[in-house]
């Protein structure tokens, strides 16, 4: 019950409701737990709830890492 | 989908393979091996699916740990909830995964339903809330299970229940604490039954740490000089935090890192955290199912908001129901034993017919290792 992906907010309404989309299927998500949410945010949802937003220049952070650890292993094997 | 299809790539995997293969060769004893435990369920299940383990070097070793919700859910929680709809006339609304908890008489959730217990499935607590405020005639329960990532979500809809002055609605709180799980594999009165815990590090959750942050870890790291990664739980994540465990090792250090920086910080939600610290108050001790009972590691609700405490609303009271004793869960969750070298695994013992916590949910380390990993096992033997 905990394998929740990141959903991107497509829609704010009101009482701190949001629609999320993810691979293309849209759902309500409640913000109550998160502060300045703004459509085009990526969000982690649990049990309907926004747990936290993405922070995208971290995940492009940790992708490169990702890459440059692998090139220098293999170039060293 | 964006944020998950960059973090499975198989390229980058053979790369990150290829570096912890080296990080293992460059210990300071050739010989030493790794053993660490891998806390959430949410891992144990990408480490199974995406075959990691094949991934590893032969000496590097991940430990399922006991941080899925269904799983550690001991029997007795789950006869109440039975006993809220077939006796007391409740209509109780819980998360599908517990449905099929085998609990005692033989029953389940599912089969107090075909019953005709008034059971049913919502994908939130706010759906609950929802049921309860369109049927006021109508004693609407919810079966609140879950670590830190589902308890914000519980104390949102106690505080609305409170704000519509709803009279129907009440909740039978089951949420438990991750910290305090960790804490009892370190250091608990079996870890001497079952010898000293084998283990170099952690990998920390991924969702309860965007709530709890990173800090409640540095505890761990500094008292029983453990190594804690909090990763992610897609499977490129899972391998960089290893790669991370293994540095930390080797260098002797025993730090908390922050391999999942896109999503948790130090600090967590705050916001989160707040009303979590206002609606609930610690337990003074909670059965885990596999762990026993664990002193302050679960939430009560707080005498503010009794009214919306099923446990006080109800006759309620709670029964210790022993697993079978032959299960091997204890062990297996403290990292001493595998699933295999339990003599009930996949006889006995199958996720159709759990025996133990380890094998209810496809996130415990017995049915995982059933679904994906026996029969490589026996293609090999
Ligand atoms: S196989 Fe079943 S009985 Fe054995 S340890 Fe795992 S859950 Fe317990």
């Amino acid at each position: 019950m905990c394998l929740a992906l990141p959903a991107i907010i497509v829609e704010i309404r009101d009482a701190d409701m949001a629609v999320i989309e993810l691979g293309g299927v849209r759902k309500e998500c409640s913000l109550a737990l998160i502060d300045d949410a703004a459509v085009g945010d990526y969000v982690i949802v649990h049990v309907g709830y926004a747990l936290t937003k993405l922070d995208p220049e971290e995940a492009e952070k940790t992708l490169q890492l990702f890459a440059e650890l692998g090139e220098a292993a293999l170039a060293a094997e | 989908m964006k944020y998950v299809d960059e973090f499975r790539d198989g390229e980058l995997a053979k790369g990150l393979a290829a570096a912890v293969a080296i990080a293992t060769k460059c210990a300071a004893d050739a010989t030493r091996s790794y053993s660490f435990m891998e806390f959430c369920g949410g891992h144990t299940h990408a480490i199974s699916r995406y075959g990691i383990a094949d991934l590893l070097p032969a000496n590097v070793h991940m430990i399922h740990g006991p941080g899925c919700p269904v799983c550690v859910l001991p029997i007795g929680r789950v006869d109440m909830a039975i006993a809220l709809a077939l006796e007391h006339g409740a209509t109780l609304c819980t998360y599908g995964d517990t449905l099929r908890i085998p609990a005692s008489h033989g029953l389940s959730l599912l089969k107090a339903k075909s019953q005709g217990g008034d059971i049913r499935i919502v994908y939130s607590c706010a759906d609950a809330l929802a049921l309860a405020q369109a049927h006021p005639e109508k004693q609407v329960v919810f079966f609140a299970i879950g670590f830190e990532t589902t308890t914000p979500p519980t104390a949102v809809v106690i505080r609305q229940a409170q704000i519509l002055g709803l009279k129907n609605f009440s909740v039978l709180c089951c949420h438990v604490l991750t910290p305090s799980a960790i804490g009892h594999i370190l250091e608990s009165p079996e870890v001497r039954d079952y010898g000293t815990v084998p283990l170099d590090g952690f990998i920390g959750p991924a969702h309860v740490s965007t709530v709890i942050g990173s800090r409640p870890y540095e505890f761990f790291a500094e008292e029983y000089r453990k190594p804690v990664v909090i990763a992610g739980f897609e499977p490129l994540d899972v391998m960089q935090a290893i790669l991370m465990l293994v540095k930390q090792v080797n260098e002797g250090r025993a730090e908390v890192e922050n391999q999942f920086s896109r999503a948790v910080t130090r600090e967590g939600n705050l916001k989160a955290q707040n009303l979590v610290a206002e609606v609930f108050e610690l337990r003074r001790e909670f059965e885990w199912r596999g762990l026993n009972i664990v002193p302050y590691s679960a939430l009560s609700i707080r005498g503010h908001y009794a009214q919306f405490d099923a446990e006080k609303r109800f006759p309620l009271s709670y029964r210790q129901v022993a697993d079978n004793k032959a299960c091997e869960c204890g062990a297996i969750l403290r990292g001493v034993k595998r699933p295999w070298e339990c003599k009930l695994f996949g006889t006995v013992c199958t996720p159709e017919n759990p025996m133990g916590s380890c094998m209810v949910s496809s996130e415990g380390a017995c049915a995982a290792h059933y679904t994906y990993g026996r029969f490589k096992q026996l293609v090999q033997a």
